[in-house]
């Protein structure tokens, strides 16, 4: 009887290392898409990843890849700078809502338009992780945290930002997609985006964007099974799944001409 | 190159392309901006790249993220920029990456006003952003000085893969001298390969992380030590200055960059009517160059410093650097105006008079 391997880490992932994320969070299920697109294209020796600020930040500490740690919200911009100089390297940001879509905002719009082939992977749970549960750009109406005890109110704190609605507004990216992590069903199309997003970048295809909508039990303050229906029940809702830009390059007015071949 | 007229903006620029940088990022602000525009128009046809940043912050976090590849990198930019390129400069610093930035100073605080000043001084020495780190800072006194410490900073930051700024209010900026600028070679990036991205197969197959944050104190206390070590050794190896005239003198005038230029022409003019004045001009503002105010002749009574500060900025590293043994006079103008030759002499005279 031959035996079928059905279960491998990935060869990106550090050798014997255990992250720091909490029981429950999908930013391990992240990580592993990740590792597995960069295998998959086999530009592990050629890729380099930029760690935001917020719960990913060790995240340099868990993949087997040149990788630098930004900033809070600057990943854009430093990928920018290693694009600029190195455009034969396969560049990517993983950022967190807080970092993305609060202190980061300015950066990433530029980033998404300037279209220089890159890749960012983007991590909304709805909440600030790592300082301990305050409210996020993308927190729901109505979600509590711990500076919006009462839950948000649109009054005083404005409402969720829907970042692939609002980016697939720009001329620039070529491509957009919302996933979810919470269930095999949904991690099989995130694993499809998540590669795709990277293929992009190794056939030149300008700027790919992947939000990841994903758990955060301990914040949230419930079980992580609790989380991943209320992900489903309320985030979904919305923050709906789906593809939001998919242009061929040629379609993609700002894809031109931005790289150069010095090195 | 032969010799030919350029403006202090372009001359800066120019020269760092001829010491091998090819790529720039930087946000526009007046009276900076002829640097932004020649690497529009000229690195694109080196091979290199300008990329236009959203703002200063932006623009810094690309410069971080250019360094860390082991190519040469710069940005410019002016007072107010600098402020918020700051903490991108902790964090650079901290990752000790190479990269040069050249603030045209300009009238602060706040938005100030575009005319030059050399208000800039205690943010360029004491880094500007948080946490203990320290820039190498060069203020050249004239425009082929300019070129040459432009490219001099490019060389130290390699060296001791940190930041160098060189600080040129906006009179350097905006004026036009005649300036000679050579190529510089610059070090194959490859021989970053040990701590800078991309260099994977070069260096064995290897990953490499460039951070700035070490959680556990016993990771942070003993980096903020070597950087420490780092920082004496530029103290130790890397100060400048200029004595001009001091042999005789009774009076030490000290300034630097354009008020080392008005201070120059006061002492040539009332030299030639007896005044025993001379003049010592520091050349790297951090590390400051104690030694030449520490063996001054016994002939020397006082000093007197001049800036284009409200606060006289310098004045306290000066007095450090004496150990308080001379009387300390200050005399400038702020806000957009250069003190005149004349205000300088009849400053030296009076005191020379007491």
């Amino acid at each position: 009887m031959s035996e079928t391997q059905v279960f491998s880490i990935p060869k990106v992932w550090n050798e014997n290392v255990h992250t720091h994320y909490c029981p429950g969070c999908t930013h391990g299920v992240a990580h592993r898409l990740v590792c597995e697109a960069i295998e998959e294209l086999g530009i592990q020796d050629r890729t380099i990843g930029i760690a935001p600020v917020g719960c990913a930040v060790l995240m340099h500490q868990y993949l087997n890849l040149d990788m630098m740690e930004a900033a809070h919200g600057r990943a854009p911009a430093t990928a920018t700078g290693i694009k600029a100089v190195r455009p034969d390297k396969i560049v990517f940001t993983y950022q967190g809502d807080g970092d993305l879509a609060s202190i980061g905002m300015g950066e990433i719009v530029h980033m998404m338009n300037r279209s220089l082939p890159l890749t960012v992977v983007f991590i909304n749970n709805a909440i600030y992780g790592m300082t301990g549960g305050q409210m996020a750009p993308t927190t729901l109406l109505g979600q509590k945290s711990t500076t919006s005890p009462a839950g948000r109110d649109a009054k005083v704190n404005g409402y969720p930002i829907r970042m692939s609605e609002m980016l697939a507004t720009l001329a620039g990216p070529a491509y957009i997609e919302r996933v979810a992590l919470t269930q095999p069903k949904y991690i099989i199309k995130a694993k499809q985006a998540v590669l795709k997003a990277f293929k992009n970048q190794v056939e030149g295809k300008g700027v790919s964007f992947v939000e990841l909508l994903s758990t955060c039990p301990t914040n949230w303050g419930m079980r992580p099974l609790d989380a991943c229906k209320w992900l489903e029940e309320n985030m979904i809702a919305y923050y709906p799944l789906g593809v939001f830009k998919d242009f061929p390059p040629s379609n993609t007015p700002a894809n031109t001409s931005t790289t150069n071949t010095s090195n | 190159m032969a010799r030919s007229l350029m403006k202090g903006t372009e001359a800066i620029a120019e020269a760092a392309i001829q010491a091998g940088c090819r790529y720039f990022f930087g946000y526009p602000i007046t009276p900076q901006n002829e640097i932004p525009e020649y690497m529009s128009a000229h690195l694109p046809k080196v091979g290199g790249m300008y990329v236009q940043g959203e703002s200063e912050v932006a623009s810094i976090n690309m410069v971080m993220g250019g360094a860390s590849t082991g190519y040469r990198v710069m940005t410019t930019s002016s007072s107010p920029g600098i402020s918020l390129m700051s903490e991108g400069i902790s964090y650079i610093a901290m990752a000790e990456l190479p990269c040069v930035i050249v603030n045209i100073s300009r009238g602060g605080p706040g938005l100030g006003n575009i005319l030059p000043a050399q208000a800039d001084y205690r943010q360029a020495t004491s880094g500007g952003g948080h946490g203990d780190y320290n820039l190498i800072v060069l203020a050249p006194g004239n425009l082929q000085e300019a070129v040459d410490l432009t490219q001099d900073a490019f060389d130290l930051s390699q060296k001791y893969r940190n930041p160098v700024l060189v600080l040129a209010d906006g009179f350097m900026g905006q004026m036009m001298e005649a300036v000679e600028i050579k190529p510089r070679k610059a070090e194959d990036p490859s021989v970053n390969a040990d701590w800078a991205l991309g260099w994977w197969n070069e260096r064995g197959g290897k990953h490499v992380t460039v951070y700035s944050m070490h959680l556990a104190p016993d990771k942070l206390e003993p980096h903020n030590t070597h950087l420490q070590e780092k920082y004496a050794r530029m103290r130790a190896n890397e100060a400048r200055f200029e004595h001009f005239m001091v042999d005789d003198a009774e009076l030490i005038v000290t300034a630097y960059g354009t008020t080392s230029r008005v201070c120059r022409s006061a002492i040539n003019n009332i030299r030639a009517e007896g005044y025993k004045v001379g003049m010592v001009r520091p050349i790297t503002l951090w590390p400051f160059p104690s030694a030449g105010y520490s063996n001054l002749p016994e002939s020397v009574k006082g000093i007197l410093d001049v800036e284009m500060s409200a606060s006289f900025q310098m004045v306290d590293d000066v007095r450090l650097s004496t150990l308080c043994d001379l009387p300390i006079s200050t005399t400038g103008r702020w806000g957009g105006y250069a003190p005149s030759v004349r205000q300088v002499e009849e400053a030296c005279k009076e005191l020379l008079k007491k």
